[in-house]
């Protein structure tokens, strides 16, 4: 049946008379041939002709013919006219010609779909056939695109090489170009992967991997890096204007690694310009760029980080032999060793939080380089001892130097509790410290501020048990003052006697101190005896053992030009105040009267009548004391100062004190001889055994059974915190535990212990 | 009958505690008039007087090893002494009531004791042996060389003859405890001597045999 407009079905050939001038038309628009525009007229009529012929009833229906039709006018005019215009151009002019092409495709496809549009509607969709854009698009992949790809990558890549060389391309062609590479994948990016990519990163590859090759033979590291460092930021320039994104990370991977990765080894450990060079030679931007190079590559920051670390270690070795070298007659000079080591540690941190941008990896360098040097003994002396020594004198000294400000003696301090993180032996350090700080709690040279603040530190970052004895010193300190105001309350109101002060210390906190059976002048037993009476009542159950090594006297000697005042030991002056009754002692007679052992009685005398200040006339008057001689008060002493400080010599060999005598009321310098280092030692020693053993008991106790290598290690970690237990130590206490039953070995499997309820 | 009922009284007596009446009470009288030849009457022991004469009549050396494994198959408590009680045990089980029977058993007693499940029990004992005093725990250095000597000489002749010289220049130790003791049993049962290659100080050796690894490597370097 014919329809309504049109009488008589048209045949395809007839409808053709009508569609293909409007192609044609089409066609000579989209080239820029001159040609009027379509009137709405003309579209619509060229519609209606297809539409007509889709709705003639069958076998009337055009529908697959028309179908047919289209795809062959694509199919036409890409085989004949497009793919030779493009084919016959070469380099730019190829890729100009296809672009166009494509453009003038893509505009083809949407105008004569409009036309043929009806097809669409109900044919395609009804025999599950191509779109109408579908058969235009494969169109032109499968006539030109299949064709040409092949050529136009070469010529990309050529560009692609000439501006990597530093000429000027027009990057929007290519960019064109590439869309369209992507858009003939079709939803896919296989197409653009294939014919394109592939071949590029291949190509980017051997370039990178020839360019390495003549950088690394050339140019120092510095260097280097600049240009790898430029070339990457180009190379992600090149994918932001040209190409697909998904290229980008192969891309820097490609260049990474030839120019990074595979040089990496011959890169950082090149003579005077590698990482180590740059380390020596302070240079951090060079440094940082390194930084930045290396992170993104897996694993590739390894090598910096030994080379890192290899040259703190270094340094901080340098620093040490120096100290050593410089030690005259075995004693270092701790002050200017730690302030160096802190300067390093400032120096190198700095590095660490700048240049490797605060990575792990740099930390975890640092802590092992300073670990190992501030490890090692200098001249005998342990790092440990040192520290505490330069503490020591840090505090003592802060009273009087008013370069050293507060906040700069809280920044030392602060550097102080970082070092201390790097040592291992901390309870040794925590013993020379507190022997160090009694001196300076009981002669007076501290601040109380200052002495707090270091143990709140340490406290914090040690725990409580590394400071609680310390923190009992200076809290009683506190309570000497309080008790002493009140013992002076207390004495207020009786006769007047000698003035007196007295410290009362807590056992326990404090190091031991000798004590001595010394038989005081009469005038200072009664205070003794008065102060015992006042402590009796503000508190019982305590009782009081006296220390008189530690005490100081002021004494007035009267001698025949003027009186002089004299500040002395104790023990000095119980041995000058024998001697306000008679003129004349023997050796004998003064040991029996003041009672002290033979060893101090020398010491005191000798500082009495044999050193500058002759107080006493020693017949016969040799440099030494013998038992033999005698003394006398020597009357006719005089000085043309008012006050003397009177110090003891030491015989035992130690280290520096000083002996100098001051004139004037000035810092005392301790009398009781200087603790022993080996003491010390000792100390720690044995407190170490006891702590290891009752590491290995609460282990055992909570495991019940535990091989030996596994007790080993748990014990070690347990006790990491103050000390690093030597392995042949903690073996021989599991072998006392062993004797003492309170470990057995497993029968059956004897590495293996277990723990005896 | 009576006669009968006195022979079953007597059977009934052997299923009673009594273990040293069971089998033959020949047997058992033999043994004990053995004993009385050699203990001293007033204490009822052999004391070291006895064991030497009973040594001779073995002809065994007092120091032979022999000797001690016989101990040990009494489990005798005293070195140097055994009980009426411990005699029994020991001859009992070796079925020796006569000297001859005694000396002929001791080859065979030799070949138990050398079992490998045998020999751990007799190294332990030997050294708990020579504990004299009530809460002693270790041995002094000059007996422990003794002993080893008795004990592994035979056996492990080199590792004996090097521990020996050590511990006698060595400073540590005074005394050797039981730990210690059995640790050398282990050490030459499973360490290869002279080159020592599997041992491993890291492990849990005693750290006396830590020294003398490292006193050995350092002599033979």
């Amino acid at each position: 049946m014919a329809s309504r407009q049109n009488p008589k079905p048209m045949t395809i050939d007839e409808g053709s008379v009508h569609i293909d001038p409007a192609v044609n038309k089409l066609k000579r628009i989209l080239e820029g041939k001159p040609e009027p525009d379509f009137l709405p007229g003309e579209y619509i009529g060229n519609y209606t002709t297809i539409y007509n012929m889709c709705i003639q009833k069958p076998p009337h229906d055009q529908s697959q013919e028309l179908y047919d039709k289209y795809g062959g006018i694509f199919e036409d005019y890409a085989k004949h006219t497009v793919l030779p215009s493009i084919m016959e151009k070469h380099d730019e002019y190829m890729l100009r010609e296809l672009s166009r092409r494509w453009d003038i495709n893509k505009i083809m496809v949407r105008w004569l779909s409009r036309f043929f549009f009806y097809l669409d509607r109900y044919f395609t969709v009804r025999r599950s056939l191509p779109s109408l854009t579908e058969v235009g698009m494969t169109s032109f992949r499968d006539h030109v695109y299949n064709n040409v790809h092949f050529n136009v990558k070469q010529v990309i890549i050529a560009l692609v090489h000439k501006e990597r060389e530093g000429q000027q391309i027009d990057r929007a062609l290519l960019k064109n170009v590439l869309d369209l590479f992507v858009e003939n994948g079709m939803g896919s990016i296989k197409r653009y992967e294939d014919d394109f990519e592939d071949f590029f990163l291949q190509e980017s590859a051997s370039y990178y991997s020839r360019r390495s090759s003549r950088w690394i033979q050339e140019d120092s590291c510095p260097e280097y890096m600049i240009k790898a460092e430029e070339s990457l930021k180009k190379e992600k320039e090149r994918v932001a204007h040209y190409l697909h994104s998904g290229t980008e990370p192969k891309l820097v991977d490609i260049v990474q690694t030839h120019l990074l990765v595979l040089v990496a080894k011959q890169l950082l450990e090149k003579e005077n310009s590698g990482c180590s060079a740059l380390l020596r030679d302070d240079k951090t931007d060079d440094l940082s760029r390194m930084y930045r190079l290396y992170h993104a590559i897996p694993k590739g920051l390894e090598p910096v980080a030994a080379a890192f670390r290899l040259h703190v270690t270094a340094e901080g070795n340098a620093l040490i032999k120096q100290a050593e070298d410089a030690a005259t007659s075995g004693s270092v000079e701790e002050q200017v060793l730690v302030r160096k080591i802190i300067d390093l540690h400032d120096k190198y941190m700095a590095y660490v939080m700048d240049c490797f941008q605060n990575d792990t990896l740099f930390h975890k360098a640092l802590k092992e380089a300073f670990e190992i040097f501030c490890n090692k003994k200098v001249a005998g002396s342990s790092s440990a001892e040192l520290l505490a020594t330069f503490c020591d004198n840090l505090f003592r000294k802060a009273g009087n130097d008013k370069s050293n400000d507060d906040s700069t003696i809280e920044s030392t301090i602060d550097n102080v509790v970082k070092l201390l993180d790097y040592i291992s032996d901390k309870d040794l350090f925590v013993e020379f410290y507190r022997k160090k700080l009694a001196r300076r709690l009981l002669f007076g040279r501290f601040n109380d501020d200052h002495e707090r603040s270091i143990l709140t530190k340490l406290k914090g970052q040690f725990g409580g048990q590394f400071t609680s004895k310390m923190e009992g010193m200076v809290t009683d300190m506190q309570l000497a003052k309080d008790h002493q105001t009140g013992f002076e309350e207390h004495i207020k109101n009786l006769p007047k006697g000698v003035d007196f002060t007295v410290t009362v210390l807590t056992t326990g906190f404090w190091p031991s101190y000798k004590t001595s059976d010394l038989n005081l002048p009469v005038e200072m037993v009664n205070c003794i005896e008065s102060f015992k009476a006042y402590y009796a009542i503000k508190t019982n159950h305590k009782r009081l053992m006296w220390i008189y090594s530690l005490g100081t006297c002021n004494l007035t000697g009267r001698f025949d030009s003027k009186p002089i005042e004299l500040i002395v030991s104790t023990y000095q002056a119980a041995v000058l105040c024998a001697f306000n009754n008679t003129d004349i002692l023997t050796y004998q007679e003064l040991l029996e009267q003041v009672n002290l052992s033979h060893e101090d009685l020398v010491r005191v005398l000798h500082s009495l009548s044999c050193a500058k200040y002759k107080f006493l006339n020693k017949q016969p008057a040799s440099k030494t004391i013998s038992k033999t001689d005698t003394f006398e008060f020597n009357s006719k002493f005089t000085d043309k100062m008012r006050r003397i400080k009177v110090c003891m010599r030491k015989f035992k060999k130690k280290k520096k004190e000083k002996t100098k005598l001051i004139m004037i009321v000035v810092k005392q310098v301790p009398l009781p001889p200087v603790d022993d280092r080996k003491k010390v030692v000792e100390d720690v020693d044995k407190d170490r055994r006891y702590a290891i053993d009752a590491s290995l008991v609460r282990i055992m106790k909570s495991r019940k059974v535990l091989p030996h290598q596994q007790l080993v290690s748990e014990c070690v970690e347990q006790l990491s915190r103050m000390f690093k237990p030597d392995i042949k130590m903690i073996k021989k206490r599991i072998e006392d535990l062993i004797t003492r039953d309170y470990l057995e070995r497993d029968t059956e499997n004897p590495s293996t212990f277990k723990y005896v309820a | 009958m009576r006669r009968s009922s006195a022979a079953s009284k007597k059977k009934s007596d052997s299923v009673t505690t009594d273990l040293f009446r069971s089998g033959s009470s020949k047997e058992m009288d033999r043994i004990d008039h053995l004993f009385n030849q050699y203990a001293n009457t007033s204490s009822n022991l052999i004391d070291p007087e006895g064991v030497e004469q009973l040594c001779s009549n073995l002809e065994v050396s007092h120091t032979d090893i022999r000797i001690l494994m016989l101990a040990w198959k009494m489990k005798a408590e005293k070195q140097g002494y055994f009980t009426q009680e411990e005699w029994r045990r020991g001859l009992k089980a070796l079925r020796a009531d006569t000297i001859n029977k005694l000396k002929k058993a001791l080859p065979e007693l030799e070949k138990e004791v050398r079992r490998q499940t045998n020999f751990a029990d007799f190294y332990a004992y030997a050294f708990r042996y020579c504990l004299t005093e009530e809460k002693q725990k270790s041995i002094d250095i000059e007996t422990i060389c003794q002993l080893l000597d008795i004990v592994m000489g035979s056996t492990f002749r080199a590792q004996v003859d090097y521990f020996v010289e050590y511990l006698k220049i060595q400073n540590d130790y005074k005394v050797i405890n039981m730990d210690q003791w059995m640790g050398f049993y282990r050490f030459c049962n499973e360490i290869s001597f002279p080159d020592m290659t599997e041992y491993n100080p890291e492990l849990a050796w005693p750290l006396v045999l830590d020294s003398f690894v490292e006193w050995i490597s350092e002599k033979q370097a």
